[in-house]
């Protein structure tokens, strides 16, 4: 099915079901019917710049607590917080790549809350006024092609870490050092129908992060944090369920599973006629389960207002384009590209371009060895990742570079080696780093092409085994099998599997 | 009919941890409400096609170029916690039960 048409299923509006034959609102439960769920994102990315968003102190991770502070992001009175002009290139380039508007004049503000992590008793955000909004975002399922759409993107700045004592330890600890380190935060329409979309949605968010080089945006390390809206509704239906709040997902597996159960969860409780609470819950990863994080009394109440200390941020046209013409190619056009110029299936082309050092060792290996494309993409993802992924390496610590790949894929093209022999030539390639052109050489693992040469051979085979050629020539052709065995046996392996059976059929059928 | 109640003022003082005494509560709803009531008498003006204001300054862009300078050390950085511990960190009372 196209995109388009997709589309339009996607958006035609089913009709609207508020009453059933039994009279019940089908959002209130309690009804056997087919449910869908409407998931939301709310992505924090953590950007890498050298310094804070608003003061110069250093952003490095693992210093030593309260070691990366100042009276800015103290929060000391009296002191005026300046805006990092790299956080607002970064935060442009992720709004264009995530296909969104711009907004000329965006505003920061003030979000009021208190907790120890946050020395000021507000965080500086963006709330009217945003850097951009209005995007989307591609993602390939299992079903097909679906666009995500994005809210809105912002600015503000990270609170600081708090640690939490022993069990019995009356005490927290707070490191200071976070506070003020540059984020964007990602909000996505409620777009989202299953937990595989959202792990889509976030592995894509990662890969353009990383594309655009703005954050490594590392589940586990906390550089992208994901907060998910959920609600349930039979499908059709067009009104929203009582969604609840999901937090603490430290990876894409977590936000996965975290989701599936809390389907469940809301299915049960609909099924049963219960009412779904709007509520924050917090995944336990041990457990399995989502459990209520006890509700701060009114903890929504942020009382946003735009920030007295900091300027309104305008955004040119001219700054504008001076950040576009800096943005490498995409993934999804990399993806096009990859199909197109190297006849690549969309399946091989999503892996390499899964990353651009992937994407970039691939090309490179191609330039070394440009007839042959689609080998050298099997042996990268095939050969190549395979060992990586074993040894947990990634393919900038690979042994093998792309020009070793290239030879050893022109070496067997032109018939030097087998494919067979290309594997061993390969995993000493990894082994050692040695050149596979050496090794070959050194090994003496060159293949048998030569006729003349094989002939001899096939003819003393042939002749050892009259039995078996008279088998042959009785209709058992199944038989050149055995003989091509024994010509392997006497080349040690090296015989050119094409030219044997060429020779053999010729061989055998002169023998008739 | 008064615009912002009892209530209301009890509410943004919990939000700010600030505690007042009875009649502190009293006379802040009041001046309270006189501030919003002489909000009302600005929305009479005539504001159709006027741009909001979110800046008392007409300036606008105040950057400074990503690079880092040395921060206060962790002494100084601790100097005003009310506690703190042998690795440097803050101690406040505990956040979350455990
Ligand atoms: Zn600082």
């Amino acid at each position: 099915m196209g995109e388009e048409e997709k589309l339009n299923m996607e958006g035609k509006a089913s009709p609207v079901v508020t009453q059933t034959p039994q009279g019940r609102d089908p959002l209130k439960g309690g009804l056997k019917v087919d449910y869908e769920a409407v998931i939301g994102l709310e992505v924090h990315v953590q950007l890498k710049t050298n310094s804070k968003i608003f003061c110069p102190c250093s952003t490095e991770f693992g210093a030593p607590p309260n070691t990366h502070t100042c009276p800015v992001c103290q929060g000391m009175p009296g002191v005026l917080p300046v805006l990092n002009r790299k956080v607002v290139e970064y935060a442009i380039k992720a709004a264009l790549a995530l296909n969104c508007r711009i907004n000329p004049i965006s505003v920061f503000a003030r979000k009021n809350y208190f907790y120890p992590d946050l020395p000021k008793g507000y965080q500086i955000s963006q709330y009217e006024l945003p850097l951009a909004e209005h995007g989307y975002l591609e993602i390939e399922t299992s079903q097909g092609k679906r666009r995500i759409g994005i809210t809105r993107i912002h600015m503000e700045e990270d609170a600081g870490k708090n640690v939490h004592g022993e069990l019995g330890d009356p005490h927290s600890y707070v490191d200071l050092n976070r506070t003020g380190v540059p984020l964007i935060e990602i909000v996505s329409e409620p777009d989202i129908r299953t937990p595989e979309e959202a792990r889509l949605y976030l592995q894509k968010l990662r890969t353009i992060m990383r594309y655009l080089g703005i954050s490594d945006a590392d589940m586990e390390k906390g550089e992208m944090r994901c907060d998910a809206n959920i609600s349930i509704r039979p499908k059709g239906e067009k009104r929203l369920g009582v969604k609840t709040e999901l937090k603490n997902m430290n990876s894409f597996r977590h936000v996965q599973r975290a989701l599936e159960y809390e389907i469940k969860r809301q299915h049960r409780i609909l099924e049963e006629g219960g009412e779904i609470i709007q509520e924050t819950l917090l995944w336990n990863p041990q457990l399995g389960v989502t459990e209520t994080m006890r509700s701060k009394e009114e903890a929504h109440d942020y009382r946003y207002f735009p920030d007295p200390d900091l300027v309104p941020l305008k955004v040119s046209e001219a700054w504008l384009n001076e950040v576009r013409s800096t943005l490498p190619e995409l993934p999804d056009e990399k993806k096009v590209r990859f199909m197109k110029s190297y006849s690549l299936s969309a399946y091989d082309a999503e892996v390499l371009i899964s990353s651009r050092e992937m994407a970039d060792f691939y090309e490179e290996a191609v330039k070394a060895h440009p007839s042959n494309p689609k080998a050298i993409a099997n042996w990268v993802m095939v050969e190549l990742m395979g060992r990586l992924h074993a040894e947990n390496k990634n393919i900038q610590n690979s042994p093998v570079s792309p020009q070793q790949v290239a030879q050893l894929v022109a070496l067997i093209d032109r018939g030097t080696i087998s494919g067979k022999m290309a594997k061993e030539v390969f995993a000493k390639t990894y082994q050692t780093g040695k050149d596979p052109q050496r090794i070959v050489e050194e090994e003496g693992l060159v293949q048998l092409s030569d006729e003349s040469e094989l002939e001899v051979i096939v003819e003393r085979v042939l002749d050892e085994h009259p039995d078996e050629v008279k088998k042959y020539l009785a209709g058992k052709t199944k038989i050149v099998g055995f003989f091509v065995g024994q010509i392997m046996k006497a080349t040690k392996g090296k015989a050119n599997p094409q030219v044997v059976n060429k020779l053999l059929i010729r061989k055998l059928q002169e023998r008739g | 009919m008064e615009k912002i109640s009892r209530s209301e003022v009890l509410h943004v003082a919990r939000l700010a941890r600030l505690e007042f005494t009875p009649q502190e509560v009293e006379e802040f709803t009041h001046q309270l409400n006189r501030i919003i009531e002489y909000m009302d008498q600005l929305k009479e003006l005539d504001t159709e096609g006027v741009e909001p204001t979110f800046h008392a300054l007409a300036q606008t862009n105040v950057m400074r170029d990503d690079q880092a300078k040395p921060s206060l050390s962790q002494e100084e950085a601790l100097a005003n916690a009310p506690d703190r511990d042998e690795r440097g960190f803050f101690r406040v009372p505990r956040i979350i039960q455990g």
